[in-house]
């Protein structure tokens, strides 16, 4: 797992909790391309089950090949539906000022998937690398990053709704 | 009465009672992985298992720092169900039987 980076202190939250169930939305509009830049071809590596999504399709047994082809075959369409779903919900939500708890869900599906590719092609260890601006994986991981970001103040406004009223 | 030659004999062969155990329970395990953040694994745990946030919290350490937690346990169905709404969540579980 990776740290919670403490210095994520955002002046401009992008996602925050407004109330019992209620989350604000504020994404500039450079993130916001950003984003829809990087869902549809979440979407594509989905469907084609690219090597990238492995993470997305974990094995549930180990140890018994038989087990696994039955799991696979019983939950894989459904774990990919599911994250088709959450790629739509974000796309036709993006702009909006509120979003309800089920959306909120769905962002977190989406923005963790996105991460969980991203890492995967990047081989993300528990450290991140410190990275020249020239490096050709520096955008990768900045994106990366961002991802993480974004993805701490969903969890944090969720967890501030299973806490409270 | 009389007992019929053919009449099934009791016997106390282990390996034949073997087979009417009841399903051993299956074990649901999360393995720790670089990408997903402490505080998601944590909230997860919560939403999914309704565990409280201190023992939500302590099974997320587990698996940070060991490796892996034990996260449920129960029938093959349950666990299987577990699992798949873990990998639902992006998290990298497996199951098992318990040993």
């Amino acid at each position: 797992m990776s740290e919670d980076n403490p210095t994520y202190a955002e002046p401009h939250p992008r996602i925050a909790r407004l109330g019992s169930g209620r989350f604000a939305l504020e994404i500039p509009a450079e993130e916001r391309r950003l984003l829809l830049n990087l869902l549809p071809d979440l979407g594509q590596l989905v469907e084609t089950r690219d090597p990238a999504t492995k993470r997305l399709f974990p094995t549930a047994y180990h140890d018994d090949p038989e087990k696994e082809a039955e799991y696979q075959g019983l939950m894989a369409n459904d774990l990919a539906a599911g994250r088709l779903a959450a790629i739509a919900t974000v796309e036709e939500t993006i702009d909006r000022p509120e979003i309800d708890m089920p959306a909120l869900e769905r962002w977190m599906e989406a923005i963790n998937s996105l991460r969980l590719v991203l890492g995967t092609r990047l081989e993300v260890g528990e450290d991140l690398p410190s990275l020249g601006a020239d490096d050709p994986d520096a955008p990768a991981y900045a994106v990366y990053e961002y991802l993480g970001w974004l993805m701490e103040q969903a969890v944090r406004a969720m967890s501030e709704d299973l806490g409270g009223p | 009465m009389a007992v019929s030659p053919l009449a099934p004999i009791e016997t106390d062969d282990p390996s034949h009672k073997e087979d009417h155990k009841p399903d051993r329970p299956w074990i649901v395990l999360v393995w720790n992985d670089p990408i997903n953040l402490m505080s998601y694994v944590t909230m997860v745990f919560q939403k999914l298992f309704g565990y409280s946030l201190e023992k939500a919290t302590a099974l997320m350490l587990d698996v940070h720092q060991k490796g892996r937690a034990v996260v449920s346990s129960g029938p093959r169905e349950k666990a299987e169900f577990d699992v798949s709404r873990l990998h639902a969540h992006g998290l990298w579980a497996t199951m098992q039987h318990d040993v």
